[in-house]
């Protein structure tokens, strides 16, 4: 017998499983995918919700700030670079709503393509959507933002736009369903709340751990 | 790993007269308990969310197969393998044939109790791959030979002058003289070496907090970023986990995340929540080429529909042990294996049997405050009785517990005669006690009596002084 007909074997003797109700359920659950119970504070009106997006994740040490269009987004990356004395040079992939910003009004800007491979100081990526919640970023994995950016950088600097910050996780999982269909994911789904960090020496709080040292949202629009 | 649950009285002396576990231990108490309560006091609904997290589990649990089944099509429908081990050992053959078969020389690490358990380490070394732990507390003890001592904060039991003396003996290759003092530069050190290793590793190999049977999808949550880099940057990703991780939906693992995160480390959520399906997809500049799930039951499924089914809900948090008075003094090592505190105290046995774990569902003060803090409502202290019960019935206490257990059953058993022994046994324990009323010492009593005196009985038996106090009240009141 191999090891998986003996686990559910045993799993089913266990159980003492056989009744046809329990497939019904199953496949209820399964296809009905019912929310629990969402918090009050994830259940928050436009203009508050973002408000509360930027509050808890500049409580986790992340950095916001809002931007009336696409249309700043070089000049505010050029700031950022240059207030904390980085190289005047950003990591991204191929997000149709980063390469619609006119880069041309940041000449001296270098914006190098593709996954990163180790070596980058500061990457960009577009997220697919935002929980007010708990601060926390959701982008997924593709040619568009290569999931490499979101780890390897010291400094992640991401975008979201405002229409995407949603009140609860519930909610962006529900547009990832829409997205890519009913039980297909993506190859990586990243939530991200605040920068990397480590409590692992006498449980003192160090941020910059493994991935980014600095994570800094910026929200457009909205 | 070597099991020293059978002496876990022995590891406890020893732990109390280690100063340096002492005062690791005091950020224990310091740290978890005050930040989960702040996480928890901010959140109205938690108490609903914990019966929300309860239901969820218990469900899948009684629907566990149907949903192992399910998980398993979607992980092949997107391109993924899975592996069904019942022993550790069957686990660990399969990676190591997994290792074999591509070449692989290093294996990076993300943080994994099943790797623990399932002892994988020794067993990649013995064949020649190269393991390197990536949680930076995992990291330190390999450096160490040791094995974690918490299931959330592996290192807790170490002092950063420690640490600072294991970086110094295995970096040679930075100057001897540079400054590591601080907290931060015995970070950024392992930080850069552990980058290096990323990128070499052929394998990453991370556990899983959840595996969804809606997506065939396994989740991570860690702070750090090193279960990321795992499992992006080696070619292929491996997954180990238990079969009870096992949750219906997306929506049901954001509901129990609503829990994770506060009962372990006080966050509202941790950094980096990863959500990994299969394989690189048609376009994916990056991610591993292959994805792999190794799935453990060693010993679970004998488990459900029995008293410890509801330990299969442990989301594995570790507020049980951050609250444990026995924790607390005598820290995860002394418990022997590889699950500490309370959570440890049911699991053990269950995992490798009453005979080597039955010492640990013992240590126990019943004080219930496990029970309170758990995310997932998991009665510890009536499992551990349970334990208790088991023991017994196998005959696995000492002798003189029995002997004396089953003397005092035969004589509560038959009242008159245990009334009549006890009417001439208590006054003459009384005036043994002497004058002060305490004894010293006491025969079958001596590791109580060595470091505190045993108040003498007062001269009556308790069903005397009652029959006494039920007479006066019948007195007429005049
Ligand atoms: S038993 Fe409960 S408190 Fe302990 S680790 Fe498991 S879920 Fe957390």
């Amino acid at each position: 017998m191999s090891g998986r007909d003996a686990i559910l074997n045993k799993v089913r003797a266990s159980l003492g499983a056989g009744n046809a109700n329990r497939a019904d359920a199953v496949r209820d659950r399964l296809s009905g995918a019912p929310r629990g119970l969402i918090p009050v504070r994830g259940q928050l009106p436009d203009a508050a919700r973002i408000d509360l997006f930027a509050y808890q994740a500049e409580k986790v040490h992340a950095t916001t700030e809002r931007l009336a269009s696409y249309a700043d987004l070089p000049a505010a990356i050029a700031a950022y670079l240059r207030s904390k004395n980085l190289p005047a040079s950003i990591r991204m992939g191929d997000d149709p709503r980063l390469n619609g910003a006119d880069w041309s009004t940041q000449p001296a800007l270098e914006i190098l393509r593709g996954p990163s491979d180790g070596n980058d100081e500061t990457g960009l990526s577009h997220a697919f959507g935002a929980v007010a919640e708990t601060g926390t970023l959701v982008l997924h994995s593709g040619g568009d933002n290569p999931t490499t950016v979101n780890f390897l950088p010291e400094h992640h600097l991401v975008v979201v736009d405002a229409r995407d910050v949603a009140g609860d996780l519930e909610t962006v999982l529900a547009r990832i369903r829409d997205k890519f269909g009913k039980g297909q994911m993506p190859r990586t789904l990243n939530m991200i709340t605040g920068p990397s960090r480590s409590g692992d020496i006498e449980q003192k709080m160090l941020l910059g751990a493994h991935g980014p040292r600095a994570l800094h949202i910026m929200v457009v629009g909205g | 790993m070597q099991i020293t649950s059978p002496t876990f009285k022995a590891n406890s002396v020893k732990a109390l007269s280690d100063a340096q576990l002492q005062k690791a231990l005091g950020n224990v108490r310091a740290g978890f308990i005050d930040k989960r309560k702040k996480a928890v006091d901010a959140l109205p609904e938690f108490e609903a969310l914990r019966e929300n997290g309860k239901a969820i589990k218990d469900h899948a649990l009684a629907h566990l197969d149907l949903y192992l089944e399910n998980y398993e099509a979607q992980v092949k429908a997107a391109g993924g393998h899975v592996h069904w081990a019942q022993t550790a050992e069957d686990a660990r053959n399969i990676i190591l044939d997994l290792c074999a078969s591509r070449g692989v020389k290093t294996v990076t690490k993300g943080k994994s109790m099943i790797s623990e358990e399932i002892a994988l380490n020794d067993a990649l070394e013995a064949a020649g791959v190269r393991p390197v732990e990536t949680d930076l507390g995992e990291y330190i003890i390999q450096l160490r030979g040791e094995h974690p001592s918490h299931i959330i904060a592996p290192a807790v039991h170490l002092n950063k002058e420690q640490i600072e003396a294991d970086f110094r003996r295995v970096h040679t290759h930075l100057p001897a003289d540079r400054e590591l003092v601080e907290h931060e530069k015995l970070l950024t050190e392992a930080r850069a070496v552990l980058r290096a290793e990323y990128f070499k590793a052929d394998l990453g190999i991370t556990g899983a907090n959840f595996l969804v049977a809606e997506t065939g999808s396994s989740i991570i949550v860690t702070n750090e970023g090193n279960g990321d880099l795992t499992q992006i940057l080696p070619r292929v990703h491996v997954v180990i986990a238990s079969i009870e991780k096992i949750v219906p939906t997306l929506e049901d693992a954001a509901q129990i995340l609503r829990l994770l995160a506060r009962s372990a480390t006080g966050q509202d959520m941790s950094v980096y929540t990863t959500v990994s399906t299969g394989g690189r997809r048609e376009g994916d500049p990056d991610g591993p080429d292959e994805y792999h799930v190794v799935l453990l039951d060693n010993g679970r499924s004998s488990m459900l529909g029995t008293e410890f089914q509801e330990m299969l809900r442990c989301i594995r948090c570790g507020a049980c042990m951050n609250h444990c008075p026995v924790y607390h003094a005598v820290g995860g090592h002394a418990y022997g294996w590889v699950y500490p505190g309370p959570m440890g105290a049911v699991l053990t046995p269950s995992l490798i049997g009453v005979d080597k774990g039955g010492h640990l569902p013992n240590a126990s003060t019943f004080c219930g405050r496990c029970e309170n803090v758990c995310p997932m409502k998991i009665p510890l202290p009536k499992m551990m009785r349970h334990w208790r019960e088991r023991e017994f019935e196998r005959g696995l206490n000492p002798a003189a517990a029995r002997y004396g257990l089953k003397t005092w059953a035969f004589f509560a058993k038959r009242p008159s005669l245990y009334r009549f022994f006890a009417s001439l046994g208590i006054p003459a324990l009384s005036a043994f006690g002497g004058a002060k009323h305490r004894f010293s010492w006491l025969p079958f009593a001596g590791g109580w009596t060595k470091h505190r005196e045993l108040p003498a009985p007062e001269g009556r038996t308790f069903l005397q002084q009652w029959a006494q106090r039920e007479a006066k009240k019948q007195e007429p009141v005049r």
